[in-house]
């Protein structure tokens, strides 16, 4: 079990990171990690099978910054809008006095176009290790796994 | 007053040149289906996948040639057998799974079996079924299994890659690819056994010709992709080479890492070029030379129609064209090792992928400007693209400032389609 405090800092952790990924301020994106951390993006089959291959492999928290600015500065794409929808997280195990922390969460990104319909760009789930740090919890790993394998052309902002 | 048209009703390609390509190439419903009897199911080798991924007796992938659906499966006598995924009873596409074991194969729909060469073994209610002292139904006296199996493409391996066609007169895969592409071809896949690392998959809508031509296209990556511009993996000053096969057809983009930096002569004035743009994380770009380059720090080889393949410094794969429409394709990414590679060289290969694919560095963007391409052509089909770059002839080259390789491409095309 875990407390209320800790529950609602997990709460506040799995919104608050949906809504720095729906805004245009990714530069906040790499503060929900430990420096350690890694952030992997993979494709269901993938990951069923075994396949170690990500669509992105951010293997420490410099690189997701690098993901950043190669979004921001880098990539040209039609400009659009995202909106996460995030489950309840699931609390797989709490451990280590409360300090660690497993769980995972569903997630919906709808994508809309500039003159375009709201379609769902990517659907899939989150399995992450969260630590409590002195600045409150942090991702030490975040893998999102995707159904939606067949990618409608690219993504780009972070999920 | 003379009304001018953009949707001709007899369009025209005028001359006999390929540096100026008719919008009209890229949004004919006829043509593309001309384009797939043509080059994806006759006399054209195409890509359906790699041995590593069926390494048993019975293992079987399901992939496409063109938009035909076929099964690679690896036979009990360890060749390798490719069939098309259409019941011959009631034209069932009965392979469901994406890949998987099987000793044989049957449609769900009435239990037609068949083996793994694609033989039909069996027939439920063949002789009809007995009651009540006769016989009722059952296939005709004359219905014999030999003339319904599924259809069987041929089959062509080399280092590991599985081709396939519909056409059983086809040249050998040899001399599809020619001596020149084969000796690149070779150097990738040069008898070690691959390692399967995964897949990507990302639906384009655009033409499936525009991801051949984006890879033809050597003027591009140093303009479009800031990473290659930036860092000097690929970009007008690099030593490089352009080379074809005799039909130009195929093609190979072979070039050798600059040391980047600010080269006023090709990054002048380029939006995509940050001069101030350094790494927080160098490993990716943790580049590791390997004896098989033979000095070419990426080849991009072009294998009409369906095939890519990449070698973009440590990273490689096989990225597959599997059309469906004349505004759209599906683009498959195999990514692989090699089954000699270290843990440190398997988890380089996976990091330095973090730049290709559908969310890559300097791949995400590709299909973007593809999109974007499509979105122009049917805007107004009359209407044609400007490739001149370098020139007006076709031949190969040894600079990369030149788009050559996509009017080789054409003169194929414009051969073999008759326009």
């Amino acid at each position: 079990m875990m407390d209320f405090n800790t529950y609602f800092e997990l709460l506040n952790l799995y919104s608050d990171y949906a809504m720095v990924c729906d805004s245009t301020e990714w530069e906040k994106w790499p503060d929900f990690f430990t420096e350690d951390a890694f952030y992997r993006l993979q494709p269901r089959e993938n990951f069923e099978q075994g396949l170690p291959l990500c669509l992105l492999a951010l293997e420490s928290r410099d690189m997701i910054k690098d993901r950043v600015y190669g979004v921001k500065e880098t990539l040209y794409h039609d400009p659009y809008y995202q909106r996460h929808i995030v489950g309840t997280p699931r609390v797989l195990s709490v451990t280590d006095n409360g300090k660690r922390i497993h769980a995972e969460a569903n997630y919906t990104v709808i994508r809309t176009k500039f003159d375009g319909d709201s379609t769902i760009l990517s659907v899939g789930y989150y399995h992450d290790h969260i630590v409590k740090t002195n600045e409150g919890l942090k991702f030490q790993s975040r893998l999102c796994v995707y159904d939606s394998e067949m990618i409608a052309n690219s993504i780009i902002y972070p999920i | 007053m003379t009304q001018t048209t953009v949707f001709p009703a007899d369009p025209k390609w005028e001359g006999e040149g390929t540096s100026r390509i008719p919008f009209w190439a890229y949004t004919r419903e006829d043509l593309y289906k001309k384009e797939l009897d043509q080059f994806f199911y006759n006399n054209h080798w195409c890509y359906v996948g790699l041995e590593a991924e069926i390494p048993n007796a019975g293992d079987f992938r399901r992939t496409v040639v063109g938009e035909r659906s076929v099964i690679m499966v690896r036979d009990p006598d360890g060749g390798i057998n490719v069939i098309e995924n259409v019941c011959a009873h009631r034209g069932m596409r009965f392979c469901r799974e994406r890949n998987g074991n099987a000793k044989d194969f049957f449609c769900p729909y009435h239990q037609w079996n068949y083996s793994v060469k694609g033989d039909l073994q069996g027939v439920p209610f063949r002789r009809g079924v007995k009651q009540d002292g006769k016989i009722n139904g059952g296939m005709p006296k004359d219905f014999k299994v030999e003339d319904h199996g599924l259809t069987k493409l041929k089959v062509a391996t080399r280092g590991g890659v599985v081709f396939a066609s519909f056409d059983h007169d086809i040249e050998s895969l040899e001399d599809f690819l020619g001596p020149v592409i084969l000796s690149y071809f070779d150097r990738t896949f040069n008898g070690r056994k691959l390692k399967i690392l995964g897949y990507r998959r990302q639906r384009i809508p655009g033409n499936w010709k525009l991801m051949q031509e984006n890879i033809k296209d050597p003027y591009h990556p140093g303009l479009l992709h800031t990473w290659f511009s930036t860092f000097g993996l690929w970009r007008a000053d690099n030593k490089s080479e352009l080379k074809m096969d005799a039909q130009f057809r195929h093609a190979a983009m072979i070039s050798t890492r600059g040391e980047g930096g600010k080269n006023e002569e090709v990054v002048g004035g380029v939006d995509s070029f940050k001069d101030t743009m350094t790494l927080n994380d160098k490993r990716l770009l943790d580049i590791v030379p390997e004896a098989w380059w033979n000095g070419p720090t990426a080849v991009m080889t072009t294998v009409f129609p369906s095939l890519i393949i990449q070698q973009q410094v440590n990273s490689v794969s096989t990225r597959h064209i599997q059309p469906n429409g004349h505004g759209s394709f599906d683009f498959v990414w195999t990514h692989f090792g090699f089954e000699d590679d270290t843990p440190e060289m398997e988890q380089r290969r996976l990091i330095q992928a973090n730049l290709f694919g559908p969310a890559g560095f300097v791949s995400a963007d590709d299909g973007e400007v593809i999109e974007w391409s499509q979105q122009g052509f049917e805007q107004k089909p009359a209407h044609r693209t400007v490739v001149e770059m370098g020139g007006y002839e076709v031949e190969d080259t040894d600079h990369m400032v030149t788009e050559t390789l996509i009017r080789g491409m054409y003169k194929y095309w414009r051969k073999v389609m008759g326009e």
